[in-house]
Formats: structure tokens, C-alpha cells, sequence
């Protein structure tokens, strides 16, 4: 086809979303995401391995309320990845391919991902 | 690497626009992606005004309409006008569908018509289908047998006959495969929701015998597993089939035979 001189017709530019398409890419950008996020994971740990000196360094990037958001965020891409891959697991295993189930299961991976991350964080605050 | 943008000779130039008849009742604009490979030109989007006072309920009526009373040039595939041939299959307000099952009243605003998605554009709203038969043709969609040929038939019992339902009603009109970005990005070597659903129709197939080297031929890492659940295809079907479904199913027979 390439190369036949003849257009190719428009494609995401006009393709209305579904739902199930949006959490599909979501899941792969936030395995990236995540990906980049295990670096700041790595820093810490070297830091913490390398004594106070350089673990206070650290500490005085990340803990304030920027550094915190930065990690709200980053359990919420956690979370959701892990909810939407135990999703996909279902499928591998031949469930859930009604297309109002699959929509369904998507609401409920976002929704439990949601609340992982704020039950999480309740009880990093509680713990202090 | 995906090539998310058009390229230079593909992008959509504002086009022309036929106003409705004076005196027109209820007018709904048609915004329309056409294409004359004769005049050298970008794709464009023309827009008609259609009296629905006096068109047909279905966007193949007005299709239809603007070819007899505007516009004789604007070109698509249509045949049966009941969602039984697939000839006019086509991308109506952002989803992939046939324009004859298609009500105009169940869209919003004005009608938008592309033709199906990342294909090459032969005329207006007609695709080139060649790459997409070829694929078809590549899982061998006929039985296959070995042993002897019965006399009269191959017995199939009603269970087996039921694996069947919602495979065997695929008309082929690429909605699904068209509507897959996995597809889109790599048609060349992903054989698309069409193609695997026929694949599966025939290795479901009780009669069949040679299920065992149509899953071979499938288990490949682009031309079965560029599938990503996306579901599209699903999402998309005008018939109400499953290709996802099928693509799982065909997953899952390969990972058991392993077992």
C-alpha cells in the first residue's frame, strides 16, 4: 500500500475513543511510567545505602508536599497497572470478553485502584 | 516505530459545501471525506445539507440521496442494504460501521463519514482491500480433512454445529481489523480481529482436521500476538460478534496444547 500514491485514510484522528481503548494505553504508558519510577525507587535504596549524608539529600528532595504528590502518583500508576494486569489475566484465561463486561471491569479496575492508593496513603499519614 | 500522523498527501482539506434546497423541513448536515485521485489534490471534507423530511432513515439513504440529487461523483461500495453483504462498510461518526444499519437519527449533530481507517483511499469512501483478502485467504478458509470422505455429508452434532454461532455470521467488512490500532500500526504483519476470527471459525469446526497446522501457522509474534486486547473490534462490530473473544480462544488452544 505505501507507496501506491494513494492517500491513507485518517485513522486516531478521527476514531471516537471507547473506554477500553484508553485503559489499553494507559496500561502500557504506565508501565513506563513505572519503569522511570523504579529509577527513583534505585536512587533512594543507594542512598540509603550509602549513609545518612547522602539518604538526607535525598530526604530533602522528596520529602515535601511536591515530593509527595509525585508519589501519590506514582502508587496510583501501581495500583491501576496491577489492577488492569490481573484484568488482562482474566482475559488471557478466556473471561470477560462480553464488550459491557470488559467495560465493566474497567470502571472497577480504576475504582479499585483509586482506593488502593488513597488506603495506602491513609495509612502512611496514620502511621506518620 | 507506529506513524501516528498522516502523511503529507493523506491530510483532509476543508472542502465545499451544498447547502440544502429552499424550503427544506428538517436539514442535517453530512460532513463527507472525499478523495479524487484524478485531480492531483489532498483529500477533502465536503458538507451537505440533507432534507431528512425526504431521505430514507439510514446513512446509506442519504448516502444515496447526495449521489442521485447533489453530487453523481461522490463514490462508495454498497450492494444489499441490509447488513448482510459488508459492501458499505465505512467509519460514521467515529466508529466503524455498515451505513445502511446505521440509523442518521441515532447521531448527534452533524453526521461525519470517513472512509474505514488507515487504509489506502481508492476513490472517496472507497478502500483498497487487497492486503486485507490476502490475509484472509492466508488461513486457508475452506475444510480441511485427511481421513476418508464420507459418503453422503460429515456428521456434525447440534453441540458441535453451536461452536459455530458468532463465528460463521462474519460478513468480512473490515470494521473490526480497521478499527484495531494494532492493525493500523502493523497491518503488514498482524493478520487482524477478521482474519484470526475466520481462523478460529475453522479450527473450532468439528469437521476440520487440521487444526493442528492452522495453529502453527498462528503461532507467530506478530501475526497472532499484536493482539492487545484493545477491543476494538468488539466494540465496533455492526453484526454483534466477538473477535476478541476468538483471539483468546485461539491463544488459549496454543498455550494448552503445550500443556
Amino acid at each position: 500500500m505505501a507507496g501506491s500514491g494513494r492517500p491513507l485514510s485518517p485513522h486516531l484522528q478521527i476514531y471516537r475513543w471507547y473506554f477500553t481503548m484508553a485503559l489499553s494505553i494507559a496500561h502500557r504508558v504506565t508501565g513506563a511510567a513505572l519503569a522511570v519510577g523504579l529509577l527513583l525507587l534505585t536512587w533512594w535504596l543507594v542512598a540509603l545505602a550509602s549513609g545518612p549524608e547522602s539518604f538526607q539529600n535525598v530526604q530533602a528532595v522528596m520529602d515535601n508536599f511536591l515530593g509527595g504528590l509525585i508519589l501519590f502518583g506514582f502508587t496510583f500508576l501501581l495500583f491501576f497497572h496491577l489492577c488492569n494486569g490481573i484484568r488482562h489475566l482474566a482475559w488471557d484465561m478466556g473471561y470477560g470478553y462480553d464488550k459491557h463486561v470488559a467495560h465493566q471491569t474497567g470502571i472497577v479496575t480504576v475504582a479499585a485502584a483509586a482506593v488502593l492508593t488513597v488506603l495506602v496513603w491513609l495509612a502512611i499519614l496514620i502511621a506518620g | 516505530m507506529a506513524e501516528f500522523a498522516l502523511p503529507k498527501n493523506s491530510r483532509v482539506q476543508p472542502g465545499r459545501k451544498h447547502p440544502a434546497k429552499a424550503g427544506a423541513k428538517n436539514v442535517k448536515e453530512f460532513r463527507i471525506y472525499r478523495y479524487e485521485p484524478e485531480d492531483g489534490g489532498n483529500p477533502r471534507v465536503d458538507t451537505f445539507e440533507i432534507d431528512l423530511a425526504d431521505c430514507g432513515p439510514m446513512v446509506l439513504d442519504a448516502l444515496i440521496k447526495i449521489k442521485s440529487e447533489v453530487d453523481s461523483t461522490l463514490t462508495f461500495r454498497r450492494s444489499c442494504r441490509e447488513g448482510i453483504c459488508g459492501s458499505c462498510a465505512m467509519n460514521i461518526d467515529g466508529h466503524n460501521t455498515l451505513a445502511c444499519t446505521r440509523a442518521i437519527e441515532d447521531v448527534d449533530g452533524a453526521v461525519s463519514i470517513y472512509p474505514l481507517p488507515h487504509m489506502a483511499v481508492v476513490k472517496d469512501l472507497v478502500t483498497d482491500f487487497t492486503q486485507f483478502w490476502a490475509q484472509y485467504e492466508s488461513i486457508e478458509p475452506w475444510l480441511q480433512t485427511y481421513t476418508t470422505v464420507p459418503e453422503k455429508e460429515f456428521d456434525q452434532s447440534v453441540e458441535e454445529r453451536g461452536k459455530l454461532d458468532g463465528l460463521y455470521e462474519c460478513i468480512l467488512c473490515a470494521c473490526c481489523s480497521t478499527a484495531c490500532p494494532s492493525y493500523w500500526w502493523n497491518s503488514d504483519k498482524y493478520l487482524g480481529p477478521a482474519a484470526l476470527l475466520q481462523a478460529y471459525r475453522w479450527i473450532a469446526d468439528s469437521r476440520d482436521e487440521a487444526t493442528g497446522e492452522r495453529l502453527d501457522e498462528l503461532e507467530d509474534p506478530f501475526k497472532l500476538y499484536r493482539c492487545h486486547t484493545i477491543m476494538n473490534c468488539t466494540n465496533t462490530c455492526p453484526k454483534g460478534l466477538n473477535p476478541a473473544k476468538a483471539i483468546g480462544e485461539i491463544k488459549k488452544l496454543i498455550v494448552e496444547r503445550k500443556a
